[in-house]
């Protein structure tokens, strides 16, 4: 680990320079302009996309299946060609170059690695490629980063799938590439072995300081891993951001959707002040702060994360001054241990998920119960009435 | 493995019997009589009969007095595997990789031929490049073949109709073994810095080497015996080993000269497999 810390391009003098002066990074960077992807059939799996991943960053493209993210990967890869726009890496156009051209490595799915040579010639392959010296030294250092010293002379169908997932990671990572790519790398394994995985890549790309950008449709991932989350749908980028902001801030339905769970509740504008804005929602006042609002119209979709909205009985003051809601009936509860998760309906029929967390301070309620909900208006989002409120809805899960 | 050998009764037994009886009856039978055969004393006749004699000099003659074309067939039959190995790899790798929804319909085209009748199609090869034909004709309008130069007779027409002849028997094992590689292998090797050349070398060639060797065996062993295209494109100078059996079993009526050439047809073609296949590292592939 210590040898890729000493050789890692991201040491290089000119990466002071690049950090200090801002612009600097975007020319250090992988940029995409305006990247589309259509297929001969008609099919636009990439349309128009911008991205510019600083370098050093880890950015995760999420999405659900056909989004266009593993698309976009391939571009960047230069497996796939694209059908407009430019990719820029380190300064360089590398739109037109050939994949063996450029210096990006891909982790792929389900890996890939070469059947018929050992771990050892596998991670070695790219070294040999390019006629680098000292490989033997450097694939030891490598497995052994990947823990993987002593299955060196083994077949990759004789290691379990964590270990073939490792020796993926390896054979791309020895290369230093400027970005690393990783392709659903972690889509074949199990769901503990993905939990270790993800922060054993993590601490990986933290320890070689490289770019990684990183295609999953699994949010918990994303977000776990990346410092930079952009979420894909129907060919661009919905939002991007960091993994909290996009979670406690969401500009779409889409977003709000796949990325966690919402409520989203019909409502009419009623006031647009500086820094609040007032909607009238079946009859009850709520307001968002300005920076949620994300919709100019008349209307809109109010949104609150199920964990924020607060539970309380008929006339029972809750620490939620602003946004009340009463007349709710609890329809459905289920007890999840840290915390119990309810289905109120409310006076106007629709049914809002209530995560309350077990602290033992608040009592637990019953099906039929009458209730009242509110949340804090600083938690509250506001979005475009025209977009689905089921947009991202069940996608989410895994395939 | 072991658990297998373990549970083994009688069943097992019971259900190599079809087997057996199937390798004993088309296998050892006529072996043990070839064998015998070749072991008879050469002044006998089909008429008279033979005496079980024990001549084993009738091994020591037949290859004092053959081993031209012994060296003529595998010569020919070697040269035919190149060309079938060339032809059929690209051939193979383009159905494989590039025929889309074609590669049924072009695998079909493949087995073709074997539609017509091996013979007839030998012999309509003799017509293609025959004195007046205008294979021959036009190479001497192009002036690669002499005003008194002819095709017909020659060791490349031999060789190019074995190759014809036995190009789908190279072409079909191969294309299963390119077929099954990973096109994402070859990905990988491009985006681990190998050109579309080296990527060939160091993963689909050695990925297709099973198609490969299975391939060469399948065209070498049954050029080797052949004597149809020696006897139909080929003159009296270019007798392969197959025409003496042939001239010995039926013209001649020898038999013990007719068999023994037979099994040491076969010995030398189980000993080169045997060295090719292990000199290719492909044992565990077979």
């Amino acid at each position: 680990m210590s040898l890729l810390a000493e050789n890692g391009p991201q040491n290089g003098p000119d990466n002071a320079a690049g950090t200090d002066a801002g612009g600097a990074a975007s020319a250090d960077g992988l940029r995409l302009a305006g990247l589309t992807k259509r297929y001969p059939n008609g099919f636009t799996a990439v349309q128009g996309l911008d991205l510019e991943v600083p370098r050093g960053s880890f950015i995760a493209l999420l999405g659900p299946s056909g989004c266009g993210k593993t698309t976009t990967l391939r571009m960047v890869a230069g497996l796939e060609r694209p059908t407009a726009g430019t990719i820029t890496l380190a300064g360089s156009d590398i739109t037109h170059a050939k994949p063996h051209q450029r210096p990006v490595n891909t982790v792929f799915q389900n890996y890939a690695l070469f059947p018929h040579l050992d771990i050892f010639e596998n991670v070695a392959f790219g070294l040999r490629r390019r006629k680098v010296k000292d490989v033997e030294a450097q694939v030891r250092d490598m497995l052994d980063l990947v823990e993987l010293d002593t299955q060196a002379r083994k077949r990759p169908a004789q290691l379990s799938g964590g270990q073939q997932q490792r020796v993926a990671l390896a054979r791309a990572l020895i290369n230093q590439p400027e970005v690393l790519l990783l392709d659903e790398p972690l889509g074949a394994l199990d769901l503990k072995l993905r939990r270790s995985m993800q922060l054993e890549i993590k601490r990986i790309q933290m320890e070689v300081g490289l770019t990684f950008m990183h295609v999953t449709h699994d949010q918990e991932e994303a977000m776990t891993m990346a410092d930079t989350v952009a979420v894909m749908n129907a060919g661009v980028i919905e939002q991007m951001g960091a993994p909290s902001e996009l979670y406690e801030n969401p500009r779409s339905t889409f977003v709000a959707n796949f990325l966690g769970q919402s409520n989203l509740i019909e409502g009419t504008v009623l006031s647009r002040a500086a820094d609040v804005v007032t909607v009238d929602m079946h009859g009850v006042q709520v307001s968002v702060p300005t920076a949620r609002v994300h919709t100019d119209g008349d209307r809109g979709w109010v949104g609150i994360r199920p964990e924020k909205v607060l539970i309380g009985g008929e006339g029972e003051a809750l620490d939620a001054p602003g946004n009340t809601i009463p007349g709710g009936v609890v329809t459905d509860v289920s007890f999840v241990g840290v915390s119990t998760l309810y289905q109120v309906r409310m006076p106007w029929g629709q049914e809002l998920a209530v995560f309350s967390q077990n602290t033992g301070r608040t009592r637990m309620f019953r099906t039929g119960e009458r209730v009242e909900l509110s949340w804090r208006p600083e938690y509250a989002f506001l979005l475009d009435i025209h977009q689905s409120a089921a947009a991202g809805v069940e996608q989410g899960d895994d395939d | 493995m072991a658990a297998g050998v373990r549970r083994r009764g009688k069943v097992g037994y019971l259900l190599m019997v079809p087997a057996t009886l199937w390798l004993l009856v088309f296998f050892v039978v006529p072996f043990y009589s070839l064998v015998a055969t070749s072991l008879f004393d050469p002044s006998g006749s089909d008429f008279r009969g033979y005496d079980m004699t024990y001549h084993w000099q009738n091994y020591a003659d037949v290859l004092q007095a053959y081993w031209r074309p012994f060296l003529r067939s595998i010569w020919y039959a070697a040269l035919a595997t190149l060309i079938c190995l060339v032809l059929g790899y690209v051939l193979a790798y383009a159905i494989a990789f590039k025929a889309g929804r074609w590669k049924n319909l072009l695998l079909v085209l493949v087995i073709a031929p074997f539609f017509t009748s091996f013979l007839v199609r030998t012999l309509s090869w003799q017509l293609i490049l025959s004195d007046h034909g205008w294979v021959v004709r036009s190479l001497q309008f192009v002036h690669l073949l002499g005003p008194e130069d002819r095709l017909l007779a020659t060791p490349a027409a031999i060789v190019a109709g074995l190759a014809y002849n036995f190009l789908p028997f190279m072409v079909l094992p191969l294309f299963a073994s390119i077929d099954k590689i990973d096109p994402r292998l070859v990905e990988a090797s491009s985006d681990l810095y190998a050109n579309p050349f080296v990527g060939f070398f160091k993963v689909t060639w050695p990925l297709s080497l099973p198609g490969v060797v299975s391939g060469t065996l399948l065209t070498f062993i049954p050029a080797a015996g052949d004597y149809i295209n020696a006897e139909f494109l080929g003159s009296t100078n270019q007798r392969v080993i197959g025409n003496v059996i042939q001239g010995q079993f039926v013209d001649a009526n020898n038999a013990p000269v007719a068999a023994s050439l037979s099994v040491l047809l076969m010995l030398i073609i189980v000993a080169m497999v045997l060295v090719y296949v292990r000199r290719a590292g492909t044992e565990e592939l077979l």
